[in-house]
């Protein structure tokens, strides 16, 4: 019960923001706190109750009936896997209430409901093991996020939260599409009607039934996290949302995207996703590419870091399609490392908006001789975006390229050129808002208390990550391995690098 | 003793912590204590460290030490780990050594300075970079320092940052190195996936047991690894960035751009000279591009009429020495040049930085001249300096180190005339430009009225680094002058010896009689040019062809022009002209197609029944024909 619980005292703790406000907007952000810190302590307990994994073994798991006659149950699961996301969205939940303090003032009970109920939304994707109740998950963070941009958001916020809406919405219909065939062709085949995830897991399907359901899976989270060319929801809605919703949509509504390809594309079709695989990994680096340049084009700081993203996540999809456990490994930190750097490039961008009531670069420079805290904070953020050694995205890009070398070189290539391209607008957004000659500014002040004790925590999260990630690689080993395993034996292009085998070949020459 | 060895590079990691955290709020005193003062230490445990592998050397003179597991993914297990033997010793004490004179130095020099901690801190980063980056033993920990270093560079490049001019200089250097090291990465990528580790003694080890001579892998890893070199070490292609990074304060330049960082090209060829041997077409590229790379820089240096840019193209050319060097085999002769010039070129441009501090900024050497008698003590150290620069014979440690190089070229098995005689009209720019700077800032009239005296920080620096600018040399004394190549010896467990060409070894002392005169009428040509006058130089620049070739020379030989049209431009104009992102006008295309179908359906919501009477009709007869005739 201790995984429902994570879901349902974030609801009930949103219910209860939105009923506190009527006493005082403070005691809606307190209730927020504390139940993000009851959620932290289940899944602490959680986790330290049942110590480390085996592959294929849930830590918890909880299996009960819904709605029997249609094979759908409350069937959650927690591995390795998910409660490294479900950690990253509790640390970035906590980041998001706190950096709304200050900027959100109007209807701060329903704001605080609509967060903790896409928080809650989000835990359950990373848990639910029954596609009919991974489907009501997903929708459920869809909405609130659309009220968060809708209501809270800047000057454009109704184009983009529509947009978003309809982009996620319609890709999601397909999921739904694919997920119900995929129930029809597991209950003709078995004569068993069930939305079960371990049981349709190797189910027997032809391959070009495979190849359209993986699909109408892998378009929804393609949009998600996102892919070329279905980004464009993404930088309108990251740049109109308030800085809590960018945080959550950069660091964790895009990281559903990822989990849905490692839980479910690769496992539940292996055979076509295996087919897929290069098509995918090519819109990876195209995208890799794509959003850096568009990236360096902007002057809107936030749009900026949007189509960092954009970017970055382009590195986690070329990871994921690997299809070997260095790459997954690496696309894994990458999730992780990027939740945290652009969440934390988000706020510090929400709190320069603050400060000065401009997003435009070119009304910035010289920043770094007024507010040099925050310069230096927001430098080290930028290079950990541009994968400096010692910084989480590093390890996480590296992981993948090196994991991909050995199956396509002139992807890894190309991938390896745009960490050059992020060079190049990661120190663009130094040079244009904290270098330079200084402008006239009103008086600022740098970092508050608060502010710098949530950024000293990011910061100690990408170093930890940078340089001793291997308790976080640990923990995901055995779902990596289980995915890994599923594809099967045959894969041997992808096999682990470096084998004895591979040595022989070098020697031939 | 050296269980203490991670303390070398983390003493200034150290010190870095504290200034970057506390150092707004600490007096310059302890700012210049914590950031000096570390790397002190540093090099403290780091001779004693030298002495006790010399005294006691540990078995098969290779001393390692495993901190943690960085990374552990299947095979892939790259440690953070520190690697000592004779090649990474030297390169430590070198750059501790040098370090502390130039944090002294500094202690002093940037005293006024607003940024006074935050220079600090970024020294103690690069110091602390550095040091990984020569003691890590594998590749990816190497690869750590070695953006570390960029970083620092980076930083340091742009240090004052409200002038955009600084900061364009700082982000050229950072691209331009870095693509280089996307050069690295890959090959990377390649000596893991085909040798199964990144550890750098297994790496060569297997490359040795399973490459082939010239077989197409070893090809190409070590190309890849010599992109990086060229990127870090600024020689062609990548040369650009290293005259512009002269916008950064004087010691930064001192340290970075001339004693340690633009030598990690050089210190990563001989760490893998295994892997360059199994390729001779990259070993011979090597060469090549150094020979190439001392010419044009040397030329360049000579039109140049900033002292700190001279000094920058003197800097590009000796590393096209050290290159060279290694493109012969002649690897510990590299070593041997990049501590000497360590010595001398740090020392030049800490004097130089006296002259300018005392020029108040003034950086044209045409407006400078006659401060021989103003600054004696910068005068002599900076005229040990340029002596051992321009290798003046058997009292400079430049003509020791230089000249085995030349030697080299010369008497390798892959060496040639051809290679040497580039050597040799190199020495006569590397003397011929190097007096020029003498003459023009030290000797005629003096043009501007000095009134300053260096303190302590910043004399006993320039002293120390000009008595090893003259004695440094005796470590590797050549036959023809006592034979003692100890420094070569002492290195011989890590970098083999060259082995020379038999028939060529008899014209030793013919060959350094030559590069002796060469370098004496190098020194006598600019003292005809720039001091007595009795050919004039301006006469020569003002010809056609001779203004023609000074204003190729003083921008770069046109290759920051070459690099704007085909990179920068197309790249900007790309992103510009796509700032909207097209594929999103797809989907807006979409929901205009949508509107116009609304507005045109929503024309036949008329409310008039006729209408709708006629539209059920004739939609009726539709569907009975499609039935009918299908």
């Amino acid at each position: 019960m201790i995984l429902a619980w994570m879901i349902i005292v974030l609801l009930l703790g949103g219910a209860g923001a939105w009923a506190a406000n009527r006493f005082s907007a403070l005691w809606s952000r307190y209730i927020s706190l504390l139940a993000l810190a009851i959620d932290l302590v289940l899944v602490s307990v959680a986790a330290s109750r049942h110590g480390q994994t085996r592959i294929g073994q849930w830590l918890v798991e909880l299996n009960l009936n819904w709605i029997p006659p249609f094979g759908i149950s409350l069937h959650l699961g927690l591995d390795g896997l998910s409660l490294l996301l479900i950690l990253l969205t509790l640390f970035l939940g906590f980041i998001s209430v706190l950096c709304s303090w200050n900027e959100v003032q109007k209807r701060v009970g329903f704001f605080h409901f609509n967060l903790l109920w896409i928080l809650s939304g989000i835990i359950g994707v990373f848990l639910a093991l029954d596609l009919f109740l991974f489907y009501f998950f997903w929708e459920l963070m869809l909405v609130p996020m659309y009220f968060l941009i809708g209501i809270w958001g800047h000057e454009n916020r109704v184009y983009a939260a529509i947009k978003f809406f309809l982009f996620t919405q319609v890709s999601g219909l397909l999921m739904l599409v694919a997920i119900i065939g995929l129930y029809f062709v597991h209950g003709r085949t078995t004569g068993i009607y069930t939305f079960d995830y371990l049981q349709l897991l190797g189910t027997s399907i032809s391959p070009a039934v495979a190849m359209w359901l993986m699909l109408g899976f892998f378009i929804a989270f393609a949009v998600k996290l996102p892919a070329l060319p279905l980004h464009s929801w993404l930088p309108d809605a990251h740049t109109e949302a308030p800085t809590a919703g960018s945080v959550i949509l950069a660091g964790l509504l895009l990281k559903t995207g990822a989990y849905g390809l490692l839980r479910f594309v690769v496992p539940l079709f292996p055979e076509a996703a295996k087919a897929f695989a290069p098509a995918a990994m090519t819109i990876a680096v195209i995208g890799i590419l794509y959003g850096a340049v568009l990236a360096f084009a902007q002057t809107d700081l936030k749009r900026l870091v949007a189509y960092t993203s954009v970017s970055h996540m382009g590195f986690v999809l070329l990871g994921v399609f690997a299809l070997n456990e260095i790459a997954m490994q690496g696309a894994l930190i990458q999730i992780l490392a990027h939740g945290i750097s652009t969440g934390a490039l988000f706020v510090l961008v929400g709190a320069l908006d603050e400060r000065i009531h401009t997003r435009n670069l070119d009304n910035m420079g010289g920043l770094w001789a007024v507010v040099p805290r925050m310069g230096a904070v927001t430098m080290l953020f930028c290079l950990a975006s541009l994968g400096l050694p010692g910084l989480g995205n590093f390890v996480g890009e590296f992981l993948v390229l090196f994991g991909v070398y050995p199956i396509n070189i002139p992807l890894t290539v190309l991938a390896t050129v745009g960490i050059v391209f992020a060079t190049v607008y990661s120190l663009w957004i130094i040079q244009r808002a904290f270098h330079g000659p200084q402008r006239e500014y009103p008086r600022l002040h740098d970092l508050s208390p608060r502010e710098v004790g949530s950024m000293a925590l990011m910061i100690a999260t990408i170093i930890g990550l940078g340089l001793a990630p291997q308790p976080v690689l640990n923990t995901m080993r055995p779902s990596v391995e289980s995915i890994i395993q599923g594809l099967g034996v045959g894969n041997s292009k992808s096999a682990v690098a470096g084998s004895p085998g591979s040595l022989d070949q070098g020697g031939a020459h | 003793m050296l269980d203490w060895l991670w303390l070398i590079p983390a003493l200034p990691f150290a010190g870095y912590i504290v200034l970057a955290l506390a150092g707004a709020r600490l007096s310059r005193a302890i700012v210049a204590s914590v950031g000096v003062g570390s790397v002190g230490l540093s090099t403290a445990v780091a001779l004693v460290a030298g002495v006790s592998f010399i005294n006691s050397p540990p078995s098969n003179h290779v001393y390692s030490q495993t901190l943690w597991t960085w990374i552990s993914v299947g095979n892939f297990t790259p440690r953070v780990a520190f690697y000592l033997d004779p090649l990474s010793l030297v390169m430590t004490l070198v750059i501790t050594f040098v370090s502390f004179l130039i944090h002294l130095y500094s202690s002093e020099f940037m005293i006024d300075d607003a940024g006074y901690s935050r220079f600090f801190a970024y020294m103690n980063l690069f110091v602390g970079s550095m040091l990984t980056l020569v003691l890590a033993d594998n590749l990816l920990l190497l690869y750590l320092g070695w953006e570390g270093v960029g970083l620092c560079s980076y930083l340091l490049i742009g240090f004052w940052y409200q002038d955009p001019a600084n900061g364009r200089a700082a982000r050229k250097a950072f691209i331009v190195t870095r693509v280089g090291d996307t050069a690295f990465a890959i090959g990377l990528f390649l000596l893991f996936t085909h040798l199964g580790t990144l550890q750098i003694q297994e790496v060569m080890q297997r490359a040795a047991q399973h490459w082939t001579m010239n077989s197409p892998l070893a090809i190409a890893a070590a190309a890849l690894l010599l992109g990086g070199a060229v990127g870090k070490s600024a020689q062609l292609p990548l040369q650009t960035w290293l005259p512009d990074a002269m916008a950064g304060p004087t010691p930064v330049s001192a340290l970075i751009h001339a004693a340690t960082m633009v030598t990690a090209g050089v210190y990563l060829i001989a760490r893998a000279h295994v892997l360059f041997s199994l390729a001779p077409p990259v070993q011979s590229a090597v060469a090549v591009i150094g020979a190439a790379t001392l010419l044009i820089a040397g030329f360049s240096a000579l039109s140049q009429h900033d002292i700190k840019r001279v000094l920058a193209y003197s800097t590009i050319s000796q590393i096209g020495y050290m290159f060279l060097a290694l493109g012969v085999g002649a690897w510990s002769a590299a070593i041997f040049h990049l501590m000497t010039h360590a010595f001398f070129k740090a020392l030049l441009f800490l004097a130089a930085g006296v002259v300018i501090l005392a020029m108040h900024e003034e950086h044209d050497m045409y407006k400078m001249g006659g401060l021989r008698r103003r600054l004696p003590l910068t005068f002599w150290t900076f005229l040990i300096g340029a002596a051992s620069l321009s290798a003046l014979p058997l009292v400079t440690a430049g003509f020791y180190s230089k000249d085995l190089i030349l030697w080299s070229a010369w008497s390798s098995p892959s060496g040639s005339t051809w290679l040497w005689i580039a050597g040799l009209v190199g020495a006569l720019l590397t003397s011929l430009y190097t007096f020029r700077m003498v003459f023009l800032t030290f000797f005629g009239e003096a043009k501007y009225e000095v009134n300053y005296t260096p303190g302590n920080g910043i004399r006993l620096p320039l002293i120390v680094l000009a008595c090893l600018s003259l004695v440094g040399g005796i470590v590797e004394l050549p036959r023809t002058v006592g034979g003692q190549p100890w420094f070569s010896e002492f290195l011989g467990s890590a970098l083999p010896a060259l082995r020379y060409v038999e028939g060529r070894t008899h014209a030793e002392l013919v060959l350094q009689i030559v590069a002796a005169v060469v370098s004496l009428s190098g020194i006598y040509l600019a003292y005809l040019f720039f001091l007595r006058r009795r050919v004039s130089a301006d006469g020569a620049a003002r010809s056609m062809l001779g203004a023609a070739l000074d204003r190729f020379w003083f921008g770069g030989w046109g290759f920051d022009w070459l690099y704007n049209k085909l990179f920068v431009t197309p790249y900007i104009w790309l992103a510009r002209t796509n700032k909207d992102d097209f594929i999103d006008s797809i989907y807006d295309g979409i929901a205009k197609l949508n509107e116009v179908f609304y507005r045109a359906l929503s024309q036949t919501e008329t409310g008039k029944v006729r209408w709708y009477m006629t539209g059920i009709a004739l939609g009726a007869i539709v569907a009975v024909a499609i039935v009918v005739f299908l």
